[in-house]
């Protein structure tokens, strides 16, 4: 470059200067793989892009070549976090279509599985969102090992149930797979307990600390008004000062048996977030003891033992069927011809649609503040690149 | 000549014992954090994992040493050296036990601030020479941080140099015979809470960990660094953090002050820093980081107030104790 | 009904859980009538379905979530034709969706801001999700 020129340069700087910075895909705090590319002005956002879909694998395309009685366990496979709730999306859609009957004992059986898997998935929320604002060699690391272990004891519980531990199968269209063995409701119940005093540790740990305090109030405010139009679910929206929760919005599952709380924050910070999820642990509990107590007997599936893979056949038609999972509404959207496989699926993941209020929020944050907020939306990418 | 040979063979122990030490601290912390975690920590190498450094020093001694493409090279090979020298350096003027050290200068504490303030600049270095854009914000905010939290740090520090009445370490050091400064009524209390903050802040530790910050910055300055100079820079960081334990024992605990015959000094000073150093890494398994905004309000808006505030009420007292017309 | 009247097209479906279809040129005016007039604020998903010669449907759910009540709105874009209307003006949580859409169908959203494919690579070839876009035939080069 001419020495002159280069002078103006130097010289002319009038520190409005911007830096573009990518963040991920490799990125410790990238929870899984996501990339943003940043624009920095300091240590300001001023811009956001996001970049997804280093995890497709074109689930939707694959529902489509999948018989009703096989995609169930690959649906696992979007929100592997959440498991149980996603493959409960698939198979409420088929039988929605198929006007296909539960019997009781295998709906109290989805809720409780599902509750189960809600309290495993906030404890990996809070582990990973402490451990992007206090660091893998922090606080958060503490927060994380202990959310960890709690989470352990409920992976132990699918176990004994299903023999897997992260991608379970365990719904299938009519029912469920697998019933209770012997002595797993005690076993549950403890585990509950046990938990149940664990988190009132962590919120010791979390809300006396002023420095936890300082990086979650007033930080990531997402309004009301944004909120509903990108469509962002569970405890986000929730956090917003929306009352939307499905299981009581469009109750599936008997959730009408139950009693329980839909707690509703609307500062809309990553504060409220957690708060909301905090309540939300304790409410699934409560659901979780619920379903043990009034567990009818009788069948857990209302069509015998699959022989043969096209064994189900839906007729014409379309559906939708959602489910309120950890991270908010997992649907499943059908279009059924009448064969053993569906015609076209749509999956709507909760995590995408939560995922797209970043680039709305994010700018005029500090860059630090940006992994807060991105964990305080709790994605899993499996779901969002599907 | 015998003096300069003296020194040097003094400069000697001293470094390898630090180097030594420094090594250890590794295990020290990790076992520690580990049982905060209830996890175990490393076990498998030696007898309850004693071996451990041993072993990471020879994993770092065999790495690749990557150079980026495009770093400033010069730049970017001085500035582990740069970073680790004023680590070592600081050691020099710290007195074990009476007469025990390498050098007892009359301006000991002033040396020992100006020099730990230097690390700054490797650490300047390193993020401007890696032509990295994580370390590149790394090192701004580095330059940030040191800026200011050096102010309130050093005035917590000349808080028991007002009591002592002298700069020198060893003097500090014999004035708190009958009462270690940390029991000073009030102002002891208030100075030694003062100086664990700002410590963390000048370590770089979390809560104020801003530049290394691997959720956000994913290793800050040091991202672009493997092998040797990582475990330079390393090395450098736990001898500021040790040196910094050492002068806080001094400064506030004491020192070599304890029960048993005098050759006890120089290990109740060791487990008197290991106990500053312990309680620093208390605070940092259990605190998740801070912003880099909220870090400078709380220097400038409170720290640096309150600790030349702290500072001129412990004048005062020295004033009104030692009685009119000194 | 309100939306027959304004719009001149029934509304099937259930009680809560309304179904409109409507001609694509009044996509973009239907969106904003069931925002506005229905209040209709929550933007569920949008989508599309592939009904090879017959053409694309593109639809969308969006929700009231004070009176719980869902309307599924479609429209037909017709054989061969692959330009709808996009929403990214009234919902702006349309705009990964209409992305997603146009990655996986081809359809061009007039008046999205920034149609870029979202879940593949930017260089990739043709439309995974319809139905002339054969899977199991391998598509070169191997990705």
């Amino acid at each position: 470059m001419d020495p002159e020129a280069r002078k103006v340069i130097e010289m002319g700087y009038g520190g409005a200067e911007r830096l573009t910075m990518n963040m991920g895909p490799q990125h410790p705090s990238a929870h899984g793989v996501f990339r943003a590319i940043l624009t920095l002005q300091g240590e300001t956002v001023v811009g956001m892009d996001a970049v997804i879909g280093y995890l497709h694998r074109c689930h939707e395309k694959l529902g489509e070549t999948l018989t009703y009685t096989q995609y169930p366990s690959i649906a696992s496979k979007t929100d592997y976090v959440a498991a149980m709730s996603s493959e409960l999306a698939y198979v409420r859609a088929a039988e929605l279509l198929g006007k296909i009957e539960v019997p009781k004992r295998a709906q109290y059986l989805r809720v409780l599985v599902g509750e189960l898997q809600r309290i495993a998935s906030h404890c990996v929320w809070l582990g990973t969102w402490c451990m992007d604002m206090g660091g893998a060699l922090g606080g958060g690391a503490t927060v994380f090992l202990y959310c960890i272990r709690e989470r352990e004891m409920v992976l132990d519980l699918f176990e004994a149930l299903v023999g897997a531990r992260l991608l379970y199968g365990f719904h299938q269209v009519g029912g469920t797979r697998y019933d209770l063995p012997a002595g797993w409701v005690q076993t549950c119940r403890e585990t509950v307990d046990f938990i149940d005093r664990r988190i009132g540790e962590w919120e010791d740990m979390l809300e006396d600390n002023d420095f936890f305090l300082a990086r979650a109030r007033g930080v990531g405010v997402i309004s009301r008004e944004l909120a509903q139009e990108i469509g962002i679910s569970g405890p986000l929206i929730r956090a917003s000062g929306v009352n939307y929760d499905i299981r009581r919005a469009e109750p599936y599952s008997s959730y009408e048996d139950f009693d329980f709380k839909v707690p509703v924050e609307t500062a809309g910070d990553c504060y409220a977030r957690y708060r909301v999820r905090m309540v939300e642990f304790r409410e699934s509990s409560k659901i979780v003891r619920q379903v043990l107590d009034g567990l009818p007997a009788g069948p857990i599936s209302s069509r015998p033992g699959v022989k043969s893979v096209g064994q189900v056949r839906i007729p014409k038609g379309e559906a939708y069927a959602r489910v309120e999972g950890p991270r908010g509404e997992v649907g499943c959207y059908l279009v059924a011809d009448g064969s053993a496989k569906p015609y076209r699926m749509k999956w709507r993941g909760a995590s995408f649609s939560n995922l797209a209020v970043l680039p709305h929020i994010i700018p005029g944050h500090k860059v630090a503040d940006v992994v807060a907020i991105m964990g305080s939306v709790d994605p899993v990418f499996g779901e969002v690149d599907r | 000549m015998t003096d300069a040979v003296d020194a040097f063979v003094a400069g000697f122990i001293v470094l390898s014992a630090v180097v030594g030490v420094v090594t250890y601290v590794t295990l020290l912390e990790r076992k520690f954090a580990a049982r905060m975690q209830s996890r175990i920590g490393p076990y498998r190498v030696g007898p309850h994992g004693l071996l451990q450094p041993i072993a990471d020093a020879l994993k770092l001694l065999m790495k690749e040493d990557i150079v980026p493409r495009l770093a400033d090279r010069v730049v970017y090979n001085l500035a582990p050296i740069v970073f680790l020298i004023p680590g070592m350096l600081i050691f020099a003027t710290i007195p074990f036990a009476p007469g025990l050290g390498v050098a007892d200068l009359n301006i000991g504490i002033l040396f020992f601030l100006a020099v730990s303030a230097m690390e700054i600049v490797g650490l300047f270095m390193a993020g401007w020479g890696s032509n990295n854009k994580y370390a590149l914000l790394s090192a701004m905010r580095a330059v940030n941080q040191i800026i200011s939290y050096d102010l309130p740090f050093i005035f917590t520090a000349l808080v028991p140099v007002l009591l002592a009445g002298s700069l020198r370490l060893s003097d500090i050091a014999t004035a708190q015979a009958g009462l270690w400064f940390v029991f000073y009524p009030v102002i002891g209390q208030l100075a030694f809470a003062a100086f664990i903050i700002t410590t963390l802040a000048a370590e770089n530790r979390v809560p104020f960990d801003i530049l290394e910050a691997e959720s956000e910055l994913v290793a800050g300055f040091r991202v672009e660094y493997s092998g040797m100079k990582f475990a330079l820079i390393q090395l450098g960081e736990y001898a500021h953090m040790v040196g910094t334990s050492f002068l806080g024992a001094l400064l506030f605990l004491g020192a070599w002050a304890g029960p048993g015959p005098a050759w006890l000094g120089p290990v109740w000073f060791l487990l008197k820093a290991m106990g500053v150093f312990l309680l620093v890494t208390w605070v940092r398994w259990s605190f998740v980081r801070i912003r880099v905004d909220q870090i400078l309000a709380i220097s400038w808006k409170l720290l640096l107030p309150l600790s030349l505030l702290l500072l001129m009420a412990t004048a005062l007292v020295v004033v009104l104790r030692s009685g009119p017309g000194v | 009904m309100l939306i027959q009247d304004r719009l001149g097209a029934p509304a099937g479906g259930e009680e809560r859980a309304l179904v409109v279809t409507v001609p694509a040129a009044q996509w973009r005016e239907l969106a904003g009538f069931a925002k506005e007039t229905l209040g209709c604020r929550y933007l569920s998903f949008l989508s599309a379905v592939d009904w090879k010669e017959e053409g694309l449907e593109v639809m969308a759910r969006v929700e009231n979530l004070d009176d719980n009540v869902s309307l599924t709105v479609k429209t037909r874009l017709g054989p061969g034709e692959s330009h709808c209307q996009s929403l990214v003006a009234v919902y702006r949580g349309a705009d990964w969706m209409e992305r997603e859409c146009y990655d996986m169908f081809g359809i061009r959203f007039d008046g999205h801001p920034d149609l870029r494919r979202i879940l593949l690579p930017q260089d990739w070839e043709g439309h995974p999700l319809l139905k002339s876009y054969a899977v199991d035939t391998p598509h070169p080069p191997y990705r």
